[in-house]
């Protein structure tokens, strides 16, 4: 016996050296241990399936947009893994997906309910993070909850790609390097509005703002007011009304008597729903002030909303993300997928879902890493074509995209239920692009 | 001037909203004794019976938009046009009134089973296990509805008629600046309306004398032979009627949507309370107050003074009122002090 495990102390250094090279191997051909070689949370590399979580309203006033997130997340899942018909896959350029999964693993998914609370959204987001492990979370509807989900997704170093969010402090002074926004901001909506607003309503004008009382509204309030303020129009008056108000006769009856002949309402969902509605009923959109026929401008438009308020939209101007109606091939592979799939058209809120979820995926798979901080340099500054906004770019310095923006009014001869808002303008990129610093704020470190 | 006029109406009319849900809830505390927090989705069912029916008015011929391809869209024609032409729209223009009558029995049946199928299991329970219960009924009730319509708000018009707005400045020489809508003004008329009806029955007919004499002193007008009970079942039903119809008028003016009877519902409870629990003058007096104060309170000139006050009047005079006066502004003796 004692023959037969003879070492010598030559042969126990080779012996020891070769089983040292071998136990390496597998890790020195994956970039993931020779890039940093260091852990981070949640690693999927031992896993077979890698985990994305989907946090959106399921219940409150949003709760129908964060349903149309959670089809778009589903189908993007889809998409990634190589089922259905790939939808954008087919359109996006560059593009490092082979639908496969990312890495070759098979996408999972948990979902949350935010409730449009930024303490509920961070609690689910937490869940997600802690006990499901999930390696990405996205979602949106609210800019308050995307801006509380993003700084805890700092200080847990998982990537947080915002839903739906429009307020410029997103990625402005509370921008971070985990959270990443491809929808549009308010900034971007005064840019793409200001010249529609010039050509319809002239330079001499009397603006009256009813601005939701937070971090979205206050924004848009400021960049609409810049915009408008540049074109020669004076702003009479900007009064904050609290959030879910209900009834806004308070609010909307001073705006009578104002002088002013421009009502803009920084409200959205069930606020821009009931201002709306009841300003018409108020009867400002018959009214003639100053020799000029009074309008009503909604910066931030959707469809959903647009659906809500009924034919009180017809004619009225705003700006939003994106419009199923586009005939570019990025928006029809994605409107045709999610059309064949759930029977009706997606919302904007639902394609910015879709697109963020395909782009964290494409960013893994370029990077050749699930390590965040090897991910997020890949978004940074990535230029990409076909997701239905045009060339648009992931800027590295605010992690804001940007890409058309399309000038919208509601439709005043719908040729169906889903026609309710028509594309005045596609405004290119340049148009809306700004210096980071007008903004302010620190991404904060890659390294957490 | 204007402005002041302006607000005077808007609170009236805010605070006949709220007198409207408060008489309800106060009226069900007063007989029953039940603090219902399922009120409010009362409130909401009622603007959904008008969602349900402009649904079943507007059911529609659809023809196929050929140009869409990937999914199915429609231009609808409803059948009633259709059928009947000019009278078929105008049935549909008033679907709104129309509601009002379909909503008096929905209410009182929904009314009716909610307090026999529920609420009478917990009339000698806690008034913390009483707002447990009618909480969660609530909930099941806005999620039911959430089910079936959906989270987004529905629009809902006032027949063509009434949809304009009143130039009332011109009318009294003020100025063409103060016009109001015509809905609105209805609104208030009706809440009036209402109100006095329910004061009438309750105070003009023997039935409502008993009622009342069931509310000072239930058991004895038990022992007198007198099914009080059975009455307080219809009172309950009133109840529901009259939440239900403030919610079916108020649909033009707010497009419903499955939580609106939440919204509603803590403010009529400041309502009730300031007024004092249990007192029909007092809601109503206290809801045209707070509605007025709110209205008065979102003027920009109190702003700039008061920045945020209008988002906090009321709940500031409901502390106020909690702490001088417990009972409230038209409470009795007794009730809800120590």
């Amino acid at each position: 016996m004692s023959d037969t495990f003879h070492f010598t102390r030559r042969g126990l250094l080779k012996t020891s050296a070769f089983a040292g090279a071998a136990l390496a191997t597998p890790h020195l051909f994956t970039r993931n241990a020779f890039a940093q070689g260091n852990a981070f949370r949640n690693d999927p590399s031992n896993k077979s399936t890698v985990t994305l979580g989907f946090n959106v309203p399921q219940t409150g006033a949003y709760a129908d947009e964060g349903a149309d997130e959670l089809r778009a997340y589903q189908l993007a899942v889809k998409h990634i893994n190589g089922e259905g018909d790939g939808g954008m896959l087919n359109t996006m350029k560059p593009l490092a997906l082979q639908g496969n999964g990312i890495l070759g693993k098979k996408v999972d998914y948990v979902t949350g309910d935010t409730q449009t609370k930024s303490d509920a959204a961070r609690a689910a987001a937490k869940r997600m993070i802690e006990k499901d492990g999930v390696i990405m979370f996205s979602g949106g509807s609210s800019s308050g909850v995307a801006i509380a989900q993003q700084s805890l997704a700092q200080e847990m170093g998982v990537v947080f790609m915002a839903g739906l969010t429009h307020s410029n402090d997103t990625t402005g002074k509370d921008k971070r390097r985990y959270g990443f926004r491809h929808f549009f901001n308010a900034y971007m909506s005064g840019a793409a509005l200001g010249p529609v607003l010039k050509e319809r309503m002239g330079t001499d004008r009397r603006a009256y703002h009813l601005t939701a009382d937070y971090t979205w509204g206050w924004t848009q309030e400021e960049s609409i007011k810049n915009t408008t303020e540049a074109l020669g129009w004076e702003t009479v008056n900007a009064v904050r009304t609290p959030l879910g108000a209900g009834d806004f006769s308070q609010y909307i009856t001073p705006v009578l008597n104002s002088g002013a002949d421009v009502l803009i309402l920084n409200h959205y969902g069930k606020d821009m729903v009931n201002s709306l509605t009841q300003a018409v009923q108020f009867g400002l959109r018959d009214k003639q002030v100053n020799g000029k026929d009074f309008q009503i401008v909604v910066p931030l438009y959707s469809r959903l909303m647009a659906q809500g308020a009924g034919e009180n939209v017809q004619g009225i101007v705003g700006s939003t993300n994106w419009h199923w109606s586009l005939e570019d091939e990025g928006s029809k592979a994605f409107t045709k997928s999610f059309g064949q799939e759930y029977g009706f058209p997606p919302s904007q809120a639902a394609h910015t879902c879709y697109v963020q979820t395909l782009l964290y995926a494409d960013a893994v798979e370029r990077a050749g890493t699930f390590y965040p901080p090897e991910v997020i340099k890949a978004l940074e500054d990535f230029e990409f074509d076909g997701t239905g906004n045009g060339p648009t770019l992931y800027r590295g310095a605010d992690h804001q995209c940007f890409k058309e923006v399309l000038v919208v009014e509601g439709n005043d001869n719908p040729s169906s239920q889903f026609d309710l808002l028509k594309v005045v303008k596609q405004v290119p990129r340049e148009q809306v692009m700004y210096d980071p610093s007008i903004f302010g704020g620190e991404l904060g470190p890659y390294e957490v | 001037m204007d402005a002041f006029l302006l607000q005077i109406l808007n609170g009236l009319d805010k605070g006949g909203a709220y007198a409207l849900i408060a008489l309800g809830l106060t009226l069900v505390f007063g007989t029953l004794g039940v603090v219902n927090f399922a009120h409010g989705a009362l409130f909401m069912l009622g603007a959904f019976v008008a969602v349900a029916l402009q649904n079943l008015l507007t059911i529609s011929k659809q023809v196929r938009d050929e140009s869409v391809t990937f999914f199915e869209a429609y231009k609808e024609t409803p059948y009633l046009e259709i059928w009947l032409g000019d009278t078929g729209l105008a049935i549909i223009d008033y679907v709104v009134p129309i509601s009002i009558v379909l909503a008096i029995p929905v209410m009182l049946l929904i009314g009716f089973v909610m307090e026999r199928g529920l609420i009478q299991y917990f009339y000698k329970r806690t008034h913390a296990e009483q707002i447990l219960v009618t909480f969660g009924l609530a909930i099941v009730l806005q999620e039911i509805i959430k089910a079936w319509f959906g989270a987004n708000p529905i629009p809902m018009a006032a027949p063509d008629a009434v949809s304009g707005s009143a130039a009332i400045g011109s009318a009294l020489g003020l100025g063409d600046a103060v016009v109001y809508p015509w809905w609105r003004l209805l609104y208030l008329l009706f809440t009036l309306f209402i109100v006095g009806a329910v004061f009438a029955f309750l105070n003009l007919t023997t039935y409502g004398m008993v009622v009342r004499a069931g509310m000072a002193d239930r058991e004895t007008v038990g022992l007198l032979g007198i099914n009080i009970q059975k009455r307080f079942t219809l009172v309950f039903g009133i109840a529901a009627v009259v939440a239900g119809l403030a919610g079916v008028m108020y649909t033009p003016i707010l497009p419903p949507d499955y939580h609106m009877g939440m919204d509603f519902l803590v403010l009529s409870f400041v309502v009730v309370v300031v007024g004092g629990m249990g007192s029909l003058p007092g809601a109503v007096a206290a809801g045209f107050l707070l509605g007025i104060l709110q209205s008065f309170a979102s003027m920009s000139v109190v702003k700039d003074v008061l920045p945020g006050i209008d988002q906090i009047i009321i709940y500031l005079v409901a502390v106020v009122i909690l702490l001088v006066r417990p009972r409230g502004l038209m409470g009795r003796k007794g009730v809800m002090e120590a």
